[in-house]
């Protein structure tokens, strides 16, 4: 027998194992019952790890035959950005240079989810190394929108994204650099959040931008990204920059609401050209809501945003281009056949492997950091990140939480902006600066505009997680958004059942 | 500069990227202008530096691991072709 995955949550799934409902194979079973049926449409996956998935599950259903206590997760399917690595899956980052890559070793966060329980069903499309906002760069071609199959799913983290809205997974795990978690939330449907830089290890997952990179978590509802959250936090010794921070349960206080909690509007950022005025108006709907519930909602400005994105568009490809220098088609990866020599090995084994994305951005990104432009393109870039810190740290001091729409527009076209890349940078305006600060964001539908969802992005200051969950549960309850999407309610008629 | 990155790119692949590099350069050039002596850097925004841990020895990827997705092997090592003449 199997089960819709789009009607249950991580708290469900809980309560249906120990009351026998259903087991953690029949779980498994049906989300890949869900991706025999949707994922030639959608193309979430770039590959299912089904005998890692069933053993999980076995596990967890010995652990319930047994009457022994389920770890957090138990039984919940899940699925992992395929730039994670995990043993016995391939990783390759959508890119032709690291197809059939097989892990050797487990990301941090990947384990901890694993650990507790979770059932990995497999590895998630992307943009390229991530470089994207649709996830049309990716080498195995695009994930489509289960709220619309003509648009895209937003990006880099795409695959996640959809894989949750489509009822494939209940929850994913996604890197976000730029906004890759955040805005294919928004464009999605889901709830999508990026953690305090250092919260969460990086671990094996492959670098795009270290100094901006973050994993976090998809899931429909935001008491699950709560949940996701708890597992995944937390000091890693073989990540440098994760931080010791004592444990943190993210569920507590979620459902405290809102009053007395205040509420600055980025108007700076709210009234950018660019911005669809039908977002825009959802947002400030949205705001409106907050206020209706007892916060103290007021407008801000945080003024040295507005050159985040040309200093992300510095920063990400100089960090990119040196991360991305190990792939040589010496140890990994692919190599070009019959090459000269060495040199000849290098230059056609990346100029072959690399997608027209990686490319430019390996170029843009060398060239900040070549001598004579080094001072005036990276060195700037990293004193407007100061500025832009420090912006944020003035607002907090007025404010707990900060919001903005979380992408200008709702989900686009496929190939709508593929041919121009400066118009794909700009989707990512509102979501970049949060990550050149390093402090915090969830995306959280708030409602649709001609049915498509529009995502609001709550932001606040370092590790200020539970303040921001607690304004996105507040948001949640409030909005009524329905999180069904279009594909999803259609399998349902097909079947003549109910989707709560 | 695609020499530079070890990028073997053709001169038609040269010549659009040159267009398109101009464009997103375009962009940032905006901070490039922005008169910002006096501000110090931020490398990443978390206060941590330097971190270490006690020097033992502990377990790490195996050689097997290691030559797992190796494109050429030999002898248990990385095989490549000549360095340049």
């Amino acid at each position: 027998m199997t089960f819709d995955l789009s009607s249950l949550t991580v708290s469900g799934i809980r309560e249906g194992l120990i009351a026998r409902d259903f087991s953690a194979v029949e779980l498994a079973e049906s989300a890949y019952a869900r991706i025999d049926a949707v994922e030639t449409d959608v193309h979430a996956f770039n590959s299912l790890s089904r005998d890692l998935a069933l053993d999980a599950a076995r596990a967890v259903d010995a652990v319930v035959a047994d009457g022994g206590e389920l770890p957090r997760l138990a039984g919940v399917p899940v699925a992992f950005k395929d730039n994670m690595n995990l043993v016995g899956t391939m990783t390759t980052c959508s890119s032709r240079i690291l197809e059939g890559y097989r892990s050797v070793y487990d990301c941090t966060a990947v384990r901890r989810m694993l650990d507790a329980g979770a059932v990995p069903i497999g590895k998630c499309n992307m943009d390229e190394f991530a470089f994207g906002s649709s996830t049309e760069n990716s080498a195995f071609g695009p994930t489509r929108n289960p709220w619309d199959l003509e648009r895209v799913p937003g990006g880099s983290s795409g695959g996640s994204a959809a894989a949750v809205a489509a009822g494939e997974a209940v929850l994913s795990l996604g890197s976000d650099t730029g906004g890759s978690i955040r805005q294919p939330g928004a464009l999605t449907g889901t709830v999508g959040m990026k953690p305090t830089y250092g919260r969460v290890s990086r671990y094996g997952c492959v670098a795009f931008a270290s100094s901006l990179d973050q994993i976090g978590p998809f899931s429909k509802t935001v008491e699950e990204c709560a949940q996701t959250m708890n597992v995944i936090c937390g000091k890693d010794s073989m990540d440098a920059t994760s931080l010791e921070r004592p444990a943190e349960d993210f569920t507590l206080g979620i459902r405290d609401g809102v009053k007395g909690l205040r509420v600055g509007i980025m108007q700076d950022l709210v009234d950018i050209e660019g911005c669809d005025p039908r977002v825009r108006q959802s947002t400030l709907d949205t705001a409106e809501l907050l206020a209706g519930l007892g916060a103290e909602v007021g407008a801000t400005n945080v003024p040295a945003t507005q050159y985040g994105l040309p200093a992300y568009y510095i920063l990400g490809p100089a960090e990119a281009s040196s991360n991305l220098a190990r792939f040589d088609g010496i140890r990994y990866g692919h190599r070009a056949a019959d090459v000269e020599d060495v040199l000849d090995l290098y230059l056609r084994s990346r100029a072959e492997g690399f997608g027209p994305e990686a490319i430019r951005r390996i170029m843009i990104g060398t060239f900040a950091l070549s001598a004579g432009y080094y001072d005036a393109y990276y060195g700037q870039a990293q004193k407007v990140r100061t500025l832009i810190a420090n912006d944020f740290e003035r607002a907090f001091a007025d404010f707990d939480v900060l919001l903005t729409p979380t992408s200008p527009t709702t989900a686009f076209k496929i190939g709508e902006k593929a041919a121009n890349p400066v118009s794909m940078y700009l989707s990512d305006v509102y979501t970049i600066p949060v990550n050149l600060a390093g402090i915090c964001a969830v995306s959280v539908p708030c409602g649709t505009v001609e049915g498509l969802p529009v995502g609001l992005q709550i932001i606040g200051t370092h590790f200020a997680e539970a303040t921001v969950l607690r304004a996105a549960y507040a948001v949640e309850q409030a909005s009524g958004f329905d999180s069904v999407s279009p594909l999803v309610r259609g399998l349902a008629d097909k079947r003549g059942t109910t989707v709560s | 500069m695609a020499m530079l990155a070890r990028l073997g790119l053709t001169d038609e692949q040269v010549a659009a990227l040159g267009s398109e590099l101009n464009d997103i350069l375009a962009r940032v050039d905006e901070i490039a202008a922005l008169d910002l002596s006096g501000v110090e850097p931020t490398a990443h925004s978390i206060p941590v530096t330097n971190v270490t841990r006690p020097d033992v020895v502990r377990p790490c990827l195996s050689r097997e691991s290691a030559l797992l997705n190796a494109p050429a092997q030999q002898d248990g090592a990385f095989l490549i072709p000549k360095f340049g003449a």
